[in-house]
């Protein structure tokens, strides 16, 4: 499974490796529902320092689709939602 | 793995589906989307040096406002040596709002710096990403079968597009960061220029400075006032009767500077005026005056 991790590429993860990250996943969308952005922060960082260590980083001359899209550690909670929102539109360039 | 991050996953792929779906023969959408491409690697650099430029302007007060710490600083060392508390007290007191401001700014300096950072190792992503897929896409051109190339096109296009998301979320990011940044830069060149915070090249005098000046410039008055004294002969006597006689004045009573021109014997003393010499030979050694900037 390939993860993008907002503003610092991709890694690549095996089926193992991600079936342990769901956990972490609810701490996320948890802070997000409630608005704890320290607990959105601490679990940000848990979760990409989780992906950086047991994936291996896909080299950036790689034109590889990603199955999961997660936001930058410093994300705020205002970033997130605004993930989510446009999520839905797509005002991406390009 | 569901919830919040497939939802996230969706928006790089809605667009690469819009932008595929806008040219009929695909080669011509894979020269589009590289021309897109270029432009957005263009933007990146110039996001870069954005950032670069708003971080040097940073260093740059960072840099004014030391120097007008050290001023005010030596501004207070000064009027300490010639009795004056109240002056030295306002100049610490300036000087702790100053280093307050440059605490602030390390701050930004810091966040613009790792704006920065992120910037140009996306960048160097996305060059990275646009020449894969230059190579992916002569390739795909030249092999070109519709049905075949389809699959291909689709792969190189939803790899790029996503790395050319992120790295337009960076952009918008460290703009947006940037913005901010300049506002309060902005914010501070206006402090500089209407004398909140002085102005350290010196073209403008606080009135701590003029102060001080004027108190160097009466004392010099006096110096001189007693040197002429002594050489006319009116003796060392009659200076410091004359002197006996006055009350410190207050601040506003002081003589301009402009009085050095014309002394009388009615000039009034500074407070820290000496009595002259003895022997009345040598005048008194001159107080420091005029540098204090």
């Amino acid at each position: 499974m390939i993860v993008r991790i907002l503003n610092e590429g991709q890694w690549h993860l095996t089926d193992d490796a991600v079936r342990g990250l769901n956990s972490f996943d609810d701490a996320v969308e948890q802070a997000v529902t409630t608005g704890d952005q320290d607990q959105l922060t601490r679990a940000l960082h848990t979760l990409l320092d989780r992906i950086r260590t047991t994936g291996t980083r896909l080299p950036d001359e790689e034109l590889e689709d990603s199955d999961l899209i997660l936001p930058a550690a410093d994300s705020t909670l205002e970033d997130v939602r605004q993930l989510l929102s446009e999520s839905e539109e797509g005002l991406i360039p390009g | 793995m569901s919830g919040i991050f497939q939802r996230i996953s969706m928006i790089f792929r809605a667009k690469t589906d819009k932008a595929l779906d806008k040219l009929e023969d695909p080669r011509q959408t894979l020269d589009y989307s590289y021309q897109r491409q270029l432009e957005l690697l263009q933007k990146v650099r110039r996001g870069v040096a954005d950032v670069a430029t708003s971080r040097k302007r940073i260093e740059l007060q960072a840099n004014q406002l030391n120097t007008q710490a050290d001023k005010l600083t030596n501004q207070a060392q000064k009027a300490l040596e010639v009795g004056r508390e109240d002056l030295a007290r306002e100049a610490l007191t300036r000087r702790s709002g100053i280093h307050q401001q440059l605490s602030d700014l390390q701050v930004q300096h810091a966040q613009l710096q790792a704006e920065e950072e992120k910037l140009t190792r996306a960048s160097q992503r996305l060059q990275a990403k646009v020449d894969a897929f230059r190579t992916k896409k002569e390739t795909i051109k030249a092999t070109y079968s519709a049905a075949e190339a389809q699959t291909r096109i689709n792969e190189a296009f939803s790899g790029i597009s996503e790395e050319m998301g992120d790295v337009g979320l960076a952009i918008q990011r460290a703009e947006d960061k940037t913005a901010q940044m300049q506002a309060r830069a902005g914010a501070i060149d206006e402090l500089l220029a209407s004398g909140a915070l002085d102005d350290p090249t010196g073209t403008a005098k606080d009135d701590i400075t003029l102060e001080l000046e004027q108190l160097a410039s009466t004392s010099d008055v006096e110096n001189e006032l007693a040197r002429m004294k002594a050489s006319l002969g009116a003796g060392p006597s009659a200076a410091a009767q004359a002197i006996e006689g006055q009350q410190p004045p207050a601040e506003a009573q002081q003589p301009p500077p402009q009085a050095a021109q014309q002394p009388s014997l009615d000039a009034q003393s500074p407070p820290e005026y000496q009595a002259p010499p003895s022997q009345g030979q040598e005048a008194p050694p001159a107080q420091p005056q005029g540098d204090l900037r």
